[in-house]
């Protein structure tokens, strides 16, 4: 035996060899502990593997509970008299005269004759039942189908989210009246509108169709969603040549030099740059020194493309590096130039890993928050962006503020954000996923 | 013609000689000479003879415009206003910017309007400079590219020369970042070192960065702001640690647990399962950690007596440490597996457990690729944003107690930059050189977790 048998045997003779039959005792009576020890640190392993998908779980469970609700909300249908001269008082039907008309007042008195509301105090506790939006909502009925004016329609608006609330049962009754948002002589009109089989329980479309909005049962994704598809664009139509180009060039044709070598290091740099400071970059650059707009998809995309050019190009250059060396030659055998068996031979061939990092790049792109805020993409945007230099903002974004308003429904709108965005990632994911599994060759 | 459009014409141009290029040299082919490349390779050549430096020549003189028209701009401005102490040339091309583009905020003076329709002329002549340089670049350099077309000139080197070189420039690109972000984050560290002293910055133990006149001179004066930045870095590493106390645990037995013990089915759910935490967006963590955790503890905390506070430490650090597991544990799952399995077979041999095996060979020899896994996750968690922007909050405290609120680099740089900054006072300034310090930090760690791997990792092939 060594010297370290000894050392923690102190039994054990220092001079000479233990005899067998002692050290088969002694390893016999440790069989028990060691076998002991060797389940604990096994289920040290699945109780970390527990822990970790115990945290999975939770997150998504805490956001799923929160968000389902959000994907619908509280309607209440009404009876409006559409009065031609009230809502269109110009005639014309143009956008000015509808907003010149009284459609507040038709929806308002349509809404006094269900709730029966009469008085100063009554109207206006039963005004509040109703969203801002439902105003929009009139007009546009009356664009889309003009022969409507001049008759009495059943129509469906949304209700306030205080009431909302209420309805979910976030606000109690028991609550003393002065501490609710929602005073007696509302509850009243709700029940009543409640007993009457006005209200309900609907999928929200203003959530998917809605735009930038104070108002929690207004607000909607859409143009946040429109942002990240453009910004994301952008993204992809740099990132993606660039980083393909960058990885064919270092893997296949780049001298080994000083300059490439201070390439590779630098990719590898800013692959571990945190992502504000390519928000800084944008910000100092493009909207300091190159006197671009702020908020706009343009510098967005382009600071996430910046940002994603690291992980594409390691995957790309994986990709490339994959391809079998006898492909190279094949090519070049049959008299093919070094560039022509790169880019009828190689790239093809190590297309699909390129997609697959270009993928898991772009849905790392469209999550990401921090360096968007940087370059102004946090402004407040009613209108949707129709290019990449109209101002606008996305989904991640749109998340961080909605998380900061105080109403009740933001915190489930957010969440029904939430689900959305992570719909799009999970199936990018799953593509990125897919393609890795049917279309990479290995040899 | 807006640029876009000139750019498709350009592109269009290039086209056009692209087929004449092929038509002439499948023509000559067919009439009997000898082509040195193939036909497309001329009509490549002349495509791109063509289009490419008028693309080129379209960038530089669209970005270049601007900056141009900024400083003849300036030239508008009165002395008067020059001489003014909180004179910002910034804030005059802001104005000047605006009437440009039709906001205009109450009545302007007679100087800035003349600057702004100076303005509105010279972007008239950019705009006709810009198509005639573009136009004409794409004609003349296409029809110049097609007169060198002979059958024997070597179209296809050339092609390939010119592919080579955009190929090479595109990797130029990463230099180019790295570059603009030393750009843009050093010089306005030096600004703000001017005004305030680095010891301060560096060693100073409050950070009241105060909302100041821009004619704020230095730090200290009036008794106002303070630039310390040790509770920042104190409030990230506090964070940083209460995270890996979570994620580097977790990370590294669930590693072990699968790269050793689970079979390939549990492997092949549970991996996937576990790289969803890293797919999930910062802004949901940030979400999670505010709405859900952090109330929580909160309660929790009440229950057991304690006074955590609703943007603790606790909470941004518990949420990043899960978002930072995946890192951790593929990292780590990655340097096991790279370790051979001739070394598992020789502990076996001489009778150890599998637990025995893997505490007293694997982790050895994987240890040096383990710790360079945990310096990548501090340097994550360090650079990490939304999570503390919206969970931790902005109390700059100085403080080693989870339960208590504290404030972190990242989570300033976003309160400061977000939204209307005051042009280079020392709060904005102030936000450049904790920017510059954060990519020192993470960069350092980054370079010790590779001299980490390259130093102490075990070769046995």
């Amino acid at each position: 035996m060594t010297d370290r048998q000894d050392m923690t045997t102190p039994g054990a003779k220092s001079d000479g060899m233990m005899s067998p039959d002692v050290a088969a005792r002694r390893v016999a009576a440790s069989i028990a502990g060691r076998r002991q020890r060797e389940r604990r640190f096994k289920s040290y392993g699945l109780i970390a593997i527990g822990i970790a998908l115990a945290f999975l779980v939770i997150l998504f469970a805490s956001i799923f509970s929160k968000g389902i609700p959000g994907f619908f909300q509280h309607y209440v249908t009404l009876e409006v008299t559409l009065d031609r001269a009230k809502l269109d008082p110009a005639g014309d039907l143009s956008l000015q005269s509808l907003y010149d008309g009284d459609a507040r007042g038709a929806i308002r008195a349509a809404l006094y004759e269900a709730t029966g509301a009469s008085g100063r105090s009554g109207r206006k506790a039963a005004g509040k039942i109703i969203s801002q939006g439902a105003e929009q909502r009139l007009r546009k009925a009356v664009i889309d189908d003009p022969s409507i004016l001049g008759t009495t329609q059943s129509m469906v608006f949304a209700v306030d989210d205080d009431v909302d609330s209420f309805l979910r049962g976030f606000i109690s009754r028991d609550t003393p009246e002065a501490d609710r948002r929602i005073n007696d002589k509302m509850i009243g009109y709700i029940d009543q509108l409640v007993a009457d089989n006005r209200i309900e329980y609907a999928f929200s479309d203003y959530l998917i169709f809605g735009s930038a909005s104070r108002n929690a049962e207004m607000a909607g994704i859409f143009g946040a969603f429109v942002g990240s598809m453009l910004t994301l664009s952008v993204c992809l139509v740099l990132a993606f040549p660039l980083g393909v180009a960058t990885a064919v060039y270092l893997e296949e044709f780049a001298p080994k030099n000083r300059l490439t070598e201070i390439i590779e290091i630098n990719i590898n740099n800013l692959a571990a740059v945190p992502s504000v400071v390519f928000g800084i970059l944008g910000l100092a650059i493009f909207i300091g020194i190159f006197g671009m707009p702020r908020s706009i998809p343009l510098i967005g995309g382009v600071v996430l493309a910046l940002m994603t050019l690291p992980t594409i190009i390691i995957s790309s250059r994986a990709a490339i590096r994959a391809v079998p060396p006898s492909i190279r030659d094949a090519a070049l055998g049959v008299g093919a130039s070094r560039m022509q068996t790169m880019l009828h031979h190689v790239v093809p061939l190590a297309m699909p890993g390129m997609l697959t990092g270009t993928i898991i790049g772009m849905a790392q792109a469209l999550g990401e928050t921090a360096p968007l805020l940087m370059i102004g993409m946090v402004a407040f945007i009613v209108d949707v962006p129709g290019s990449v230099t109209d101002p606008g903002t996305v989904l991640p974004v749109q998340i961080f503020m909605w998380a900061d308003f105080a109403e009740r429904m933001f915190v489930q709108k957010t969440s029904a954000a939430i689900i959305v965005l992570l719909a799009f990632l999970i199936s990018m994911n799953a593509a990125a996923i897919f393609i890795r599994k049917k279309l990479e060759r290995r040899w | 013609m807006n640029s876009f459009s000139v750019a498709l014409a350009v592109l269009l141009i290039g086209f056009v000689y692209f087929i004449l290029g092929t038509r002439s040299a499948t023509a000559a082919r067919q009439s009997g000479s000898r082509l040195h490349s193939l036909p497309h390779h001329y009509g490549l050549y002349a495509g791109m003879m063509a289009s490419l430096p008028a693309l080129f020549a379209l960038v530089v003189l669209a970005i270049g415009d601007d900056i141009v028209f900024n400083t003849l701009a300036l030239d508008f401005v009165p002395d008067a206003v020059k001489a003014a102490d909180n004179y910002k040339e910034v804030i005059v091309l802001a104005q000047i910017a605006n009437v440009v583009a039709g906001i205009n905020f109450g009545e302007q003076p007679q100087w800035v309007n003349d600057a702004a329709a100076a303005w509105l002329g010279w972007a008239d002549t950019s705009r006709l400079i810009k198509t005639m340089v573009a136009i004409g670049l794409a004609a003349g350099g296409g029809f110049l590219a097609t007169r060198q077309l002979a059958p024997d000139f070597r179209s296809r080197n050339a092609v390939e020369r010119i592919i080579m070189f955009i190929l090479g420039a595109s990797s130029v690109i990463a230099i180019l970042t790295t570059i603009g972000i030393v750009f843009s984050v050093v010089f306005e560290s030096m600004r703000f070192f001017a005004l305030v002293p680095v010891s301060e910055f560096l060693f100073g133990l409050t950070w009241n960065p105060q909302f100041e006149g821009a004619e704020r001179a230095g730090s200290g004066q009036m008794g106002l702001a303070t630039y310390g930045s040790v509770p920042l870095f104190a409030g990230t590493f506090l964070i940083s640690i209460v995270a890996l106390s979570v994620a580097v645990p977790v990370g590294l037995f669930s590693a072990i647990y699968l790269s050793e013990y689970a079979s390939p089915r549990v492997r092949a759910v549970v991996k996937p399962l576990m790289e969803l935490l890293a797919g999930v967006p910062t802004v949901v963590y940030g979400f999670f950690a505010a709405l859900t955790v952090a109330p929580f503890l909160r309660s929790a905390g009440m229950n057991l007596g304690l006074d955590v506070a609703s943007e603790s430490a606790l909470a941004a650090g518990l949420v990043m440490g899960i978002m930072i597991i995946p890192f951790v544990s593929s990292l780590s799952d990655d340097v096991i597996n790279a370790v051979p399995q001739a070394l598992r077979d020789a502990a076996y041999g001489l009778g150890s457990t599998q637990s025995e095996t893997i505490r007293m060979v694997v982790l050895p020899a994987a240890l040096p690729g383990i710790v360079a896994a945990i310096l990548l996750a501090v340097s994550r968690a360090v650079g990490e944003t939304m999570i503390v922007v919206m969970a931790a909050g902005l109390a700059a405290n100085l403080s080693l107690n989870p339960l208590d609120a504290v404030t972190t680099v990242t989570a300033q740089i976003v309160t400061i930059l977000v939204g209307d900054q005051e042009f280079e006072s020392a709060k904005t300034l102030s936000a450049f050189a904790l920017a510059l310090t954060l990519i020192v930090i993470t960069l350092g760690l980054n370079f010790i977790a590779l001299q980490v791997v390259k130093k102490y990792r075990e070769a046995y092939d």
